[in-house]
């Protein structure tokens, strides 16, 4: 009884199908954004700088796998290297064009990645599964390749690397590169963050999003009732390495700032996959909370552990952190196979009946 | 023009021209396609008893390999180590199903995939907590394993076999033998089938699930330091033999995640196809393709086998 949406009754069609019903969800909603800027003024460079700006990308690119893999049923094994292709193609982006404001050519970015995305995508036409793993795996180790062997995506660096530039915007700004303040570029990367968020939630509650769903949950039943499974599957593809290539190209842009082909591999695939899974297939929120677990965590086991008197080598915090880890991970999954998201919801109806257990 | 005559037919005149040399690649290729099928061989083994997609297989031949090295290390004598690993991965066998998969029996395949990730991170950290995390050396020798090498005269030149590999050959043809009769002739070897067939029928008559899977995680526990064993005394053995689990993964698509003489077959394929595609058209696009070719040859078998070369047809229904 702590909160309950008796008594919000809709009267028109437009309150009913609005992204939010419920007014806790809109109050909730607001209350983490007011937390999300304000949080700048409360919290040292160093959890700016090395949690919260990863972890909105890591949310965002989960946000991309989740398309994919939660709407649609494709499983996806490239993720880091469709991150690859956005980071890449705004490097060349902003080399050839370096008056064009950085955020900008980060959103282009990720249509390079999209079309990349839909290549590697026409072979799910005809194989699914697991087996479909083989398909966006090849993208993976190809793209690796690619970023190791052609000179020209790296400008002929002598140490293979993508170094960022310097880039200013908004009138005066710096955005991008080493003299960018953390703050700075938290705002670029919370704006960005909330508009492909709020895009992917209205391309899920339409049109599009409901063929994603159909064909994830019988293909054939959604091609007898019209779904196109061509169309359906390579928008998924499309969709999900667009996002995936924004992410990618704000990894290195208002993250790393350099960043080495190894950057994008096969490891960061995995690490976006878990954060999907552990959050919740098919749940955006479920995105964030995943991103949330899998990066925040062991970074604060590392700091954590050493503060609470256990004291012991880096390297044993770091096995440790990787136990613990793991072992969370499959906590987690005996718990509730659906994820951190559908803890949450059984959270909130119990908190919705709450001190009753059943109403 | 140059290019299609070098990729055309350059390298077959090649091929043709020392004919020695391509014995040695072939002979290459095939090896380590043996040692793919034995990595893919333990997937399968699970794969086709519990439906879980064992990501932890690379692991698991680490931790195996490592096991045995650091027991020797202790001043066990090699024999005496090699038991008490295979103790260790009986150990693991048991605490894998009881703690984790007797709970997740009926969840959707992607879970299942999930929790053996969980499952790597674990044995990752645990094994570097245990081990340490820098590279050892096999014990090869003290285990009896040869380690010399024999050229042959074949063709006007010569052929370098390595003794540890024609071992590894000979121990793999001696494995998938022993498991084909296991699971074809013995008691339980028709339980498994049973529970691969069917988890509810094979329940319904009497079938203990949690034995049968404890059985096939022991059984890829040895697969797996067998392979950990030949893998080590090629290179060391280190973390680093994670990523062969990642090659595993287009030798099992290839040949169908049930089938064992798939697995043999396409670690084969991929094996010598990754060799020849290297040396011969590698270094027209300026060599290092064999991180990729295996999947891309995959990829290719899949457009017209959807299935595998030797998986079940797959039947939709709506």
């Amino acid at each position: 009884m702590l909160y309950r949406e008796a008594g919000q009754f809709k009267t028109t069609y437009e309150a009913d199908q609005a992204m939010f019903p419920i007014a806790q969800d809109r109050i909730g909603v607001l209350v983490i954004l007011a937390i999300a800027l304000v949080i700048p003024l409360a919290a040292s460079d160093f959890v700016i700088a090395s949690i919260m700006i990863p972890f909105l990308i890591f949310a965002l690119a989960t946000i991309g796998l989740n398309i994919l893999t939660g709407y649609a049923g494709q499983l996806s094994l490239g993720t880091g290297a469709f991150m690859g292709v956005g980071a890449y193609a705004c490097y060349k982006l902003t080399t050839i064009f370096p008056d064009v404001n950085i955020v900008i050519l980060v959103l282009i970015s990720g249509l390079f990645s999209a079309g990349i995305g839909i290549v590697f995508g026409l072979p799910s036409l005809r194989i699914k599964g697991l087996y479909l793993a083989v398909t966006t795996l090849a993208a993976q180790f190809f793209l690796e390749w690619c970023f190791i062997r052609i000179p020209w995506l790296y400008n002929y660096n002598n140490s293979g690397a993508i170094e960022v530039p310097e880039r200013t915007g908004f009138g005066g700004f710096v955005l991008a590169g080493p003299a960018s303040p953390p703050i700075t570029r938290y705002y670029v990367v919370l704006g960005i963050v909330i508009v492909m968020t709020l895009l992917v939630k209205n391309i899920i509650r339409g049109r599009i999003g409901r063929t994603w769903m159909m064909i994830r949950d019988m293909d054939i039943a959604a091609e007898l009732i019209g779904v196109r499974p061509l169309a359906a599957k390579l928008s998924a593809f499309a969709v999900s390495s667009y996002i995936c290539g924004v992410a990618g190209a704000m990894l290195v842009f208002f993250w790393l700032g350099a960043a080495e082909p190894s950057a994008f591999a096969i490891t960061l695939s995995f690490q976006i996959l878990f954060m999907a899974i552990l959050g919740g297939l098919g749940s955006l929120i479920g995105c964030f909370f995943g991103a949330a677990f899998i990066w925040v965590l062991p970074v604060l086991l590392r700091t954590g552990l050493p503060s609470i008197g256990i004291e012991i080598g880096a390297e044993t915090v770091e096995h440790v952190s990787r136990m613990i880890v793991g072992a969370l991970i499959i906590f987690f999954l005996i718990v509730e196979p659906h994820g951190l998201a559908r803890l949450w919801q059984i959270l909130k109806e119990k908190l919705r009946v709450w001190p009753f257990p059943y109403a | 023009m140059e290019f299609l005559y070098n990729l055309l037919i350059d390298p077959f005149v090649q091929m043709v021209e020392l004919p020695d040399f391509f014995l040695q690649v072939l002979w290459e290729g095939f090896v380590s396609g043996v040692l793919y099928a034995l990595i893919a061989l333990g997937f399968v083994l699970i794969f086709k008893a519990s439906g879980v997609f064992n990501f932890a297989q690379g692991i698991m031949v680490v931790f195996a390999a490592l096991s045995l090295v650091g027991l020797y290390a202790l001043g066990m004598p090699a024999y005496i180590a090699l038991i008490a690993t295979i103790a260790i991965m009986g150990i693991l066998a048991v605490a894998v199903q009881k703690t984790i998969f007797h709970h997740l029996v009926n969840q959707p395949d992607i879970i299942l995939l999930m929790a053996t990730i969980g499952l790597t991170y674990f044995l990752i950290g645990f094994g570097e907590f245990v081990f340490g995390g820098d590279p050892k050396v096999m014990i090869t020798e003290e285990l009896g394993l040869p380690t010399g090498s024999t050229a042959f005269d074949v063709l006007g030149g010569l052929v370098i076999l390595q003794h540890i590999d024609i071992a590894a050959a000979v121990i793999a043809i001696i494995m998938v033998t022993a498991l084909a009769i296991f699971f074809n002739k013995t008691r339980i070897g028709r339980a498994l089938r049973a529970v691969a067939d069917d988890h509810q029928a094979a329940l319904s008559v009497g079938i203990s699930l949690d034995q049968i899977w404890i059985i096939v995680w022991f059984a890829a526990g040895i697969v797996a330091l067998a392979t950990g064993i030949m893998w080590g005394a090629r290179s060391d053995v280190s973390f680093a033999l994670e990523i062969i689990a990642f090659k595993a993964l287009p030798v099992l698509i290839l040949g169908g995640f049930t089938s064992i003489p798939g697995a043999i077959v396409g670690g084969l394929i991929i094996g010598i196809g990754e060799k020849i595609g290297e040396i011969y058209w590698g270094p027209l696009v300026g060599g290092g393709i064999e991180s990729w070719l295996a999947y891309v040859i995959a990829l290719i078998f899949l457009l017209f086998r959807p299935q595998g070369l030797f998986g079940e047809k797959i039947i939709e229904r709506v």
